[in-house]
């Protein structure tokens, strides 16, 4: 029983790893505030799981999910992209409302409110990932290979420019960056990657509605690349190992659950202070959180 | 002043509006090639905004602006860059948490740095090491390439800004107030840099309010005043002309 609750730990860390790893590509490398990195851990999951159900093969769902939001995440880049810091976040926030409001509304197509139940299991070639065990090592797999290629993009020289754009976009322009395009393709692969985590999601869970993918998920992961620090997919993995870690014990202590769920609130605010107050790059970050 | 050699970069009659501020008004002006030219006025005269225009930061409200003889008014900003344009800032803008060398890398256009690259090149494996160092030790910075831009002075970050500049393909080099807020000392080390520019046949056009410095530079000075041209001549010319003083001083 205990063996089985650790593992559903680990499952639900690796698929948040991914998001917040591509997160912070997004924000701590390219420097765009997107509040809007839920959608399309969404618009992921719910691709990937209808795919699925109507008969594509998993890893062809799982791919076009996270090719539907790496293409949205392209598209959002073009209306906004002449906004920067608050104005960009409630653009980007403003987007996931109205994909959550689809989500909601498009009964036909997501089944609205009532969700989506009955997802099944990956099946990869034959190989069904059913047991417990098994969902962790591959969610393992598909997170150390997203953190691989994440940070192989950060190392590459594209990734330079990506700081350059955080750091000072005019400058960048007048020596010749194309600033356009390299947001927009700092979005995409943080998109595409969201939409990874929302297929791990989905398939794990087995179920997905409107409200899996609302504000309070992005709050939690901004916790969690705070915590981690800016620019660093290292501090967004363990950022992550220590948001959804830290406030288990609470389950053990015998407190009612009415007392739990906001106890963790309590408990990621107070972390929140704790980091701003004594750590404000976070535990492993090298940009200061609205630095720029 | 006549045209008697190629102008490399000419406005013609650019107004650009920012509400009911005319901060250019048919404004027009050419800069010859090969020379050091001083863009001076009083505060508020245009100065940098014909800087932004140029640059295309911003666009015009009318008018041409013509460099290499193309019009680039209407070009967006990188283009005009790669097409040879380079510029520093009033305001230092380097990549603060950056090294000086990542900060000089930008500048450089090399196709590694596109997207489809990613996975065959690593930010480690610096190609330009070579040409970075000399334009290091040109502008005179001794500090390691490996330093983060904000631990620098700030007249040491005015100095990478302008190896930053010198690292591009340019034919035209624009530099907003070079000296502001750096000491004497470097002040002087600018003006026999920006004197070996000139011999090596590089076009320079600087905002400058240090009278001295611009004077003793330029090889011709063009005088704004309330967006538009007030003169254009050699600096000595300049300096004697009352119409001059009354836009700094009021008649």
């Amino acid at each position: 029983m205990f063996e089985a609750y650790l593992i559903h730990l680990a499952i639900l860390i690796c698929i948040y790893a991914v998001l917040a790893i591509s997160l912070d590509l997004a924000m701590g490398y390219t420097g765009l505030m997107n509040m809007g990195h839920v959608a399309f851990f969404g618009i992921g999951a719910y691709t990937s799981a209808l795919l699925n159900m109507a008969g594509v093969p998993f890893i062809v769902s799982m791919l076009a999910g996270a090719l539907l939001a790496g293409i949205f995440g392209f598209i959002l880049s073009w209306p906004t992209s002449r906004l920067r810091g608050d104005y960009l976040a409630l653009a980007t926030l403003g987007f996931s409302f109205i994909i959550e409001s689809f989500m909601k509304n498009w009964t036909s197509l997501t089944r609205g409110p009532l969700g989506i139940p009955g997802i099944p299991r990956p099946n990869i070639f034959g190989l069904v990932i059913s047991s417990q065990l098994s969902y962790m090592i591959f969610s393992l797999i598909v997170m150390v290979v997203c953190f691989f290629i994440i940070t192989r993009i950060e190392k590459s020289p594209f990734g330079r420019l990506l700081e350059a754009v955080r750091d000072d976009e005019v400058a960048a322009k007048t020596l010749g960056e194309n600033v356009r395009h390299i947001k927009s393709m700092g979005l995409l692969v943080s998109a595409f990657f969201a939409g990874i985590a929302g297929s791990l999601y989905a398939h794990y869970i087995s179920f997905i509605d409107p409200t899996t993918f609302s504000i309070l998920e992005v709050i939690l992961l901004f916790s969690i690349i705070i915590v981690g620090g800016l620019g660093s997919s290292k501090g967004a993995l363990i950022g992550t190992i220590i948001i959804l870690l830290i406030p288990e014990p609470l389950r053990f202590i015998g407190f009612p659950s009415s007392i739990v769920g906001p106890a963790r609130q309590i408990i990621y605010a107070l972390l929140l202070l704790l980091i701003i107050y004594f750590k404000p790059k976070g535990l492993f970050g090298r940009v200061k959180l609205g630095e720029n | 002043m006549e045209k008697d050699i190629a102008p490399i970069l000419e406005l013609q009659d650019v107004s650009k509006n920012f509400g009911g501020i005319k901060a250019l008004d048919k404004c027009s002006f050419y800069i010859k090639k090969g020379m050091i030219t001083g863009l001076i006025g009083p505060n508020g005269a245009g100065k940098t905004t014909a800087f932004n225009i140029i640059t295309g930061l911003l666009k015009v409200d009318e008018g041409k602006v013509l460099f290499l003889g193309k019009d680039i008014s209407r070009m967006p900003t990188y283009l005009v860059a790669r097409i040879g344009l380079a510029r520093t800032f009033q305001q230092v803008r380097l990549f603060d948490n950056l090294s000086i060398e990542e900060n000089l890398l930008v500048a450089i256009n090399h196709p590694g740095e596109k997207f489809h690259k990613c996975f065959f090149y690593t930010r480690k494996s610096n190609s330009f090491k070579k040409k970075i160092e000399e334009a290091l030790a040109f502008v005179g910075l001794n500090k390691s390439m490996t330093t983060i831009a904000s631990e620098l002075s700030y007249g040491q970050k005015r100095l990478v800004e302008l190896a930053r500049a010198l690292m591009m393909d340019y034919s035209l080099l624009l530099l907003d107030e070079p000296t502001a807020g750096v000491n004497p000392a470097v002040r002087e080390k600018l003006k026999s840099l920006l004197r070996k520019l000139k011999k090596q046949g590089k076009t320079i056009l600087l905002i400058e309010h240090d009278m001295d410095f611009v004077m003793s530079l330029s090889d011709e000075v063009i005088v704004l005043s309330s967006g538009t041209k007030l003169m254009a001549d050699k600096p000595e010319k300049v300096m004697k002309d009352k119409r001059v003083l009354e836009a700094y001083l009021g008649k």
